[in-house]
């Protein structure tokens, strides 16, 4: 198979502008002759679906919350990045591109980042347009923080609610679009299975989560905007029900899965503490503008923080990155502060945690600013320890929050499925090997509000119009997969519940495939999935629960995924031979511990092609970088 | 609020299945918890005893479980969205609950607010509320350079407290006439406040407060019950206002 990303040729900065010039568009009037299917009401998926409609095509949309404001991108703390140079601090648009390409490490597409950085003021403008009610300065302009590894304040927030006011935006956007009757909402709806005729995409399966009944959608074209994958994981910043099933699906129909070992493990998240604890909260990253990171000097010193003298304190970013000092990239971060943690220098009833102390801040800035700031991210932090973070440094560690991988696209977000579209954090584009914080929000607009609604519609324009029916063979044998694979679940008739399973699977990856990877330790953790596939098609509990509501259903539907993908996951981090960005292989690092990147046999993205006998192939597409020279990332 | 290392606690909870016209109460019982475990976590372990057992696991809503999607929810002895203040089921740690006592869980009663299964209501005559017009009607791709109107600094906070409600419908559950008038009138707050909101502002009073009646919201009594059950505090000023603004 080869791999076309229809990259536009030319100097990376006009070649957005150029491209739009040549696309077919589609009269006014013929628009609403084409349904569009767009699954997941996050950033990505509800500004798609609003701007489509506004265009005029027939917008269906699906998601599985009962209301598409509740999708996970609500949860979003920090910030959006927009290179506007608000605050004249030298940032522009080739500022903003240069940081994402380095950020990522050298392992995203050029032209894709240029364009994200160029899109990105308009977002803004738009989200304001719509109400966002971003934090301003008091003469009334916006105002801006900063956000790791970069050196300017580009980062557009709302308090520690961003995501949740920039959903608010687009989701009340896409009800003006319902109320116009342009878009229907179809909620509660679980996405099992992608509709393919001739291997092109037009519609889905899906199972209604109140009534239980399977349902057949079709379309002229499908955007999928599901979310990505960190629940994969034993615990994860994000939301218990986010899954990684519709992205399985569609690549299971045909669509290639991009590096999908380019995961994202945030430093800052409250540690765990009870093993029933469901999941990690997130302490957003922005709180390291003023908090400082330290551990005592002393490993197995367990004095309180407060009894530790300055000087017996290591702030061991400041003295290892003085560049960045605490406001280094993710990755940096979180691997640093793992190793003092297994050195022993950790802190905390289990020796895995470190400090994130605001006390310097409170005394040169005084409470009211601090708590101005983060207010609302000490209250849930206090809430949930206990312990009151003005008086005591917050106790945090590294969490498994953001997947930079996912479906392959092209540069129109297609994927390798004509016809089917994927936006957000569901598709691999733009952050690279590591994504930079406040990026994902701006990624998932820039896809949905302005990328999407250009390229969508060149697709339809070469599409005939008449509606698939219902009855298609096709239709009709998803139908029947979806209802053939329930019942086997059924009939498994084993004693553990898909909850004991998934622990299992998600604690074994990551220990296996977390910060900080090995071949020896990939291929026992390839060998472990193996064995829990085999556990969970003789030990899963799935009783008939004798109502249509079937949360168990759900779950064990979504590990059964979870299972395949964490061996994808697993084979795509022992073939990368390298260590890039949060993809660290401790076989490749320097004497000082920094990661080694092998761009001659590695500068490439790796594309995963499913099979339904033997191993996944491998394919690879090629970077190139003409406008910025590929160096060795460094933030000391 | 409770010190010890663990913790035992009576669920009273309400079952009835989407099909049966009546409820009951339940109880069970929950040993050797610790008191670092949220209140949904505790739900979680009983639901894998239950499974284990045999029986239908008890049906309730969540998702981000740290109080900011709205999905969570019900009464708590009595309360809507549990005894502590400013927060919601999800955020309840079993700490603030003393070794040995019950808690009564049962769903929102509220006639705009039809039950799903035991626990879990539907909600979404909050989304058709706001479809009748809680946005700005303005295109994509039509927006004017963001900073090009200002806005004060003071005026953009209140308009964010405003858009802080995450929709949980805790208000409607709390109050003795099941009124959406928080809900409502937080969202007139949020959008009138700001200027890009403010040529639609009458409209937009009226349909939303008509819809409301519409979908069987009952009328606002002046109970305030709503904003102290409210975890993100909106105000009840905020429903004075919005009446303020209907008869001017
Ligand atoms: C705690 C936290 C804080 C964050 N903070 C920031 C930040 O400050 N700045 C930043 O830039 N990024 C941040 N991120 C990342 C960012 O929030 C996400 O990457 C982004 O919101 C994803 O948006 P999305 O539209 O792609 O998907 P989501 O918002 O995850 O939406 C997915 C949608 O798909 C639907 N769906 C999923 N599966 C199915 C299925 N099988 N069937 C039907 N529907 C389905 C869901 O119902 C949902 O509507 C944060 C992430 C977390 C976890
Ligand atoms: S689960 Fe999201 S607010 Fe409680």
């Amino acid at each position: 198979m080869r791999l076309d990303p229809r990259l536009p040729s030319g100097p990376v900065a006009e070649a957005w502008s150029r491209r739009r010039q040549e696309l077919p568009l589609i009269a006014p009037a013929n628009r609403r002759h084409y349904r569009v299917l767009v699954v997941g009401s996050g950033l990505a998926g509800a500004s798609a679906a609003a701007s489509l409609a506004e265009q005029g095509y027939r917008v269906r949309l699906l998601t599985y919350h009962d209301s598409p404001r509740r999708a996970h991108s609500v949860a979003a703390q920090g910030g959006i990045n927009a290179a506007r140079n608000y605050q004249n601090d030298g940032d522009s648009v080739e500022r903003l591109f240069r940081d994402t390409v380095r950020g990522g490490d050298f392992r995203a597409r050029e032209a894709g980042c240029h364009r994200l950085a160029e899109i990105s003021g308009s977002i803004i403008d738009h989200c304001v347009a719509l109400g966002v009610p971003f934090a301003r300065e008091y003469g009334g302009t916006l105002s801006n923080r900063s956000f790791g590894g970069s050196q300017v304040s580009r980062t557009f927030y709302a308090r520690g609610q961003t995501g949740q006011q920039l959903l608010y935006g687009v989701v009340q956007a896409l009800l003006r679009q319902v109320e116009a009757g342009r878009v229907e909402l179809c909620p509660q709806r679980d996405l099992l299975d992608l509709i393919t005729v001739d291997g092109v995409a037009r519609g889905a399966i899906c199972r209604h989560r109140l009534s239980g009944s399977l349902e057949t959608h079709t379309a002229h074209a499908v955007v999928l905007a599901s979310g990505g994958y960190s629940n994969v994981f034993h615990r994860s910043t994000n939301a218990v029900r986010s899954n990684a099933s519709a992205i399985w699906r569609a690549h299971r129909r045909g669509a290639l899965l991009a590096n999908p070992c380019f995961t994202q493990i945030h430093p800052t998240c409250i540690p765990s503490g009870d093993p029933d604890q469901s999941k990690l909260t997130l302490m957003s990253e922005s709180l390291r503008n003023d908090g400082r990171v330290w551990l005592p000097r002393r490993a197995g010193d367990q004095r309180p923080p407060d009894q530790v003298p300055e000087a017996e304190r290591d702030y061991f970013l400041e003295r290892l990155y003085p560049a960045y000092g605490n406001m280094v990239p993710r990755d940096v971060a979180s691997r640093r502060s793992r190793e003092l943690c297994l050195s022993g220098h950790g802190v905390g009833p289990t020796g895995r945690s470190i400090y994130l102390d605001f006390d310097e801040a409170i005394r040169r800035q005084g409470r009211s600013v601090i708590e101005g700031r983060y207010g609302n991210l000490f209250s849930m932090y206090e809430r949930i320890t206990g312990s009151d973070p003005y008086r005591e440094p917050m106790r945090i560690y590294p969490a498994p929050h953001y997947t930079m991988g996912g479906l392959w696209v092209d540069y129109h977000l297609m994927s390798t499925v004509p016809g089917l579209f994927v936006l957000g954090e569901a598709n691999f584009s733009e952050h690279g090997a590591n994504r930079l914080g406040a990026s994902a929000l701006m990624q998932g607009l820039a896809d949905g509000l302005f990328i999407a609604p250009a390229t969508v519609p060149a697709w339809l324009a070469d599409q005939p119009h008449p509606k698939l029916g219902e009855d298609h063979p096709s239709c009709r044998e998803a139908l029947e997969g979806v209802r053939r694979r329930i019942a086997h679940l059924r009939s498994i008739g084993g004693r553990q519940p898909a909850e004991v399973l998934r622990r299992q699977l998600g604690t074994l990856l990551i220990e296996s495939c977390g910060i900080s990877r090995s071949a020896a330790g990939l291929r026992q953790g390839i060998e472990g999935v193996a064995a829990l596939r085999e556990g969970f098609q003789q030990e899963l509990l799935l009783p008939d629960p004798g109502t249509p509501l079937d949360p168990e259903l759900e779950k064990a539907l979504q590990l059964e995924d979870y299972l395949e993908l964490a061996d994808l996951m697993l084979r795509d981090a022992l073939s990368r031979e390298e260590s890039c960005g949060a993809h660290f292989r401790e076989e490749h690092q320097s004497e000082n511990g920094e990661a080694l990147r092998r761009d001659d046999d590695f500068c490439h993205i790796a594309a995963w092609e499913w099979r339904a006998e033997g191993e996944p192939l491998r394919h690879q597409e090629p970077l190139s970088f003409r406008a910025i020279h590929p160096t060795a990332r460094s933030y000391r | 609020m409770s010190n010890a290392s663990s913790l035992s606690l009576a669920l009273r909870i309400w079952r009835q299945r989407h099909d049966e016209p009546a409820g009951r109460f339940l109880t069970y019982r929950l040993t050797g918890l610790s008191p670092d475990l949220s209140l949904l976590e505790a739900l979680d372990r009983l639901n894998q005893q239950l499974l284990l057992e045999g029986e239908r696991p008890v049906h309730f809503e969540h998702d981000c479980r740290e109080g900011i999607c709205g999905s969570c929810g019900f009464l708590v002895n009595g309360q809507a969205q549990g005894p502590q203040s400013g927060s919601t089921v999800c955020q309840l740690y079993l700490r603030e609950f003393s070794d040995g006592q019950t808690l009564t869980l049962e769903p929102w009663r509220a006639r705009a607010f039809p039950l799903i299964q035991d626990l879990a209501v539907d909600r979404s005559s909050l989304d058709r509320v706001l479809m009748a017009g809680g946005y700005v009607s303005v295109n994509i791709g039509s927006a004017p350079e963001a900073n090009a109107l200002p806005v004060g600094r003071e005026l953009a906070a209140q308009a964010f407290e405003a858009a802080s409600c995450i929709g949980c419908g805790a208000c409607v559950a709390a109050c003795p006439n099941a009124s959406a008038s928080l809900f409502v009138a937080a969202k007139l707050a949020h959008l009138d406040l700001l200027p890009q909101g403010q040529p639609e502002a009458a409209q937009r009073s009226r349909r939303l407060r008509e819809r409301m009646a519409q979908e069987g919201f009952g009328v606002c009594g002046n109970q305030l019950e709503c904003a102290a059950a409210c975890p993100k505090e909106i105000p009840s000023a905020l429903i004075s206002r919005m009446n303020r603004h209907a008869r001017s």
